[in-house]
């Protein structure tokens, strides 16, 4: 599994952060980057997806 | 049909007829905001208050927050504005970029996103943490206090004016303006626009001291001083103080205040708390839904027709994110605080372009708020429920909330 977040679609909502922080940060204006390229370990997974679904943007898109 | 005489008289049918400022839908707006959600309407309609539309829907809700070229922020409480001659030299200070519409709304924002990062809000944790402490210190020993009055209410409006670099001694004057503009001024123009001038003429007096006397890691002085990234102008600067000071204070404290009521009346949810305090940031998430604040306005730019409602040019929306974050087809179990609820894609701070700008910051702040009141008063109950007053509208939350512990 991997991640991206749709910089046109993320307004900082940091609903992703909250969800997998080890996942996700910020950049200077709050909106959502990605901590770890590549491949996702096992047990983030279930994170990430809680992330996705909680975003009210759509802006978390995973890839697998 | 801006007075509270004028609109009042019973409500019949909440969808042809609601009345945001109806005493019982201040206290207790769920009930009438699910009776219009489940009804053949839930988009309903009411001629109070000059008339407006109110979705219920949270597909709807989003919609019409995603959709800003329609629904635009020209305007964005359900009273009219005060006429251009009233407010004189400040008619054309807005409160950006709340107010504001593409393509300005962009730089508006970015110009203010980076004071509101996580990153960047976090020097503010230990100042309101000692905040909350100094407040319990001064009621603890009586075993009794108001969670409204004595902590909620003075906690945002003191990280607010930190946060500006304006005096924490004017705290009550801040309050009292604010709540003219955005509490009682919803209901009473003259209020409203007095309210207005006050804080507009206050942060006209605070840029010409910036000018005169520049500062070191102050926002004023620095927004004043970012002309030669975007065109800045002192108009601009007053709106985003504006804003700032009159969005940042009673929706925060309305937080607050419903989290330490709704806490009162669950020893479960506290205990819940202290056992396991990997909850907490689930826990935010969840009250900011069940008791979202704010309801914001849009105003349709030309003639449409939304989900078979024939919305007119200049037609008024409330965007209720309190009646989108309880709806079933979203939520499970709306009505009911779960903590650890796993599916929490609330909006109580809006969607789209115009996403909260402060909304780091007063997750922060109800965060700490509600973490200092539990260490230091983990055993409290309401005195007497019926006696809790509630402002409503378009900022719903406790006024007066007397706990004894």
């Amino acid at each position: 599994m991997r991640v991206r977040v749709d910089a046109d679609a993320c307004q900082g909502q940091q609903m992703c952060s909250i969800a997998a922080p080890e996942v996700f940060g910020s950049d200077e204006l709050g909106h959502a980057t990605v901590l770890i390229p590549g491949d996702l370990p096992a047990e983030l997974h279930g994170k990430v997806r809680r992330a996705q679904a909680n975003c009210p943007e759509d802006a978390v898109i995973i890839e697998e | 049909m801006t007075t509270m005489e004028e609109n009042a008289g019973p409500v019949v049918d909440p969808t042809v007829d609601f009345n945001i400022f109806d005493p019982e839908f201040v206290r207790d707006p769920y009930p009438t905001m699910n009776e219009i959600r489940e009804s053949q309407c839930p988009i309903a309609h009411s001629n109070r208050w000059g008339g407006s539309w109110f979705p219920t829907r949270y597909e709807d809700v989003v919609s019409i927050a995603q959709e800003h070229d329609i629904f635009t922020s020209r305007d964005i409480v359900v009273v009219p504005r005060s006429t251009t001659q009233a407010e004189g030299p400040y008619a054309g200070v807005a409160a950006p970029p709340i107010t504001s519409d593409p393509p300005d709304h962009h730089w508006h924002r970015r110009l203010i996103l980076p004071v509101f990062a996580p990153q960047a809000v976090a020097k503010y944790e230990q100042g309101t943490r000692d905040l909350c402490n100094r407040l319990i210190d001064g009621f603890i020993d009586k075993g009794e206090a108001d969670a409204g009055t004595d902590y909620a209410q003075q906690i945002p409006v003191r990280v607010i004016a930190t946060l500006l670099g304006v005096p924490t001694d004017m705290s009550d004057e801040f309050t009292s303006w604010v709540r003219g503009v955005l509490e009682i001024g919803l209901t009473d123009p003259k209020v409203r626009l007095e309210s207005r001038m006050k804080i507009l003429q206050f942060f006209q007096t605070q840029l010409a001291d910036r000018r005169k006397n520049p500062r070191e890691h102050d926002l004023i002085t620095d927004l004043l001083n970012s002309g030669d990234k975007y065109p800045v102008t002192d108009q601009y600067v007053l709106g985003v103080c504006n804003l700032m000071l009159v969005a940042g204070i009673d929706t925060t404290w309305s937080a607050i205040g419903s989290s330490l009521w709704h806490l009162a009346q669950h020893p479960e949810h506290r205990r819940q708390l202290r056992d396991n305090p990997d909850l907490w940031p689930t826990a935010i998430e969840e009250l900011l839904r069940a008791y979202s604040p704010v309801t914001m306005a849009r105003i349709v730019d030309r003639d449409t027709e939304f989900q078979g409602c024939p919305m007119k040019a200049g037609d008024r929306i409330l965007m209720s994110f309190p009646a989108a974050n309880r709806d079933p087809r979203q939520f499970e179990n709306p009505d009911e605080v779960i903590f650890d609820r796993e599916h929490n894609r609330h909006v109580a701070f809006g969607s789209g372009i115009h996403r909260c700008a402060g909304s780091n910051l007063a997750r922060l702040e109800l965060r700490v708020a509600l973490q200092v009141w539990l260490e230091r008063i983990p055993e409290y109950s309401l005195v007497d429920p019926s006696a809790v007053t509630w402002a409503g509208g378009q900022v719903h939350g406790p006024r007066i909330c007397r706990v004894r512990f």
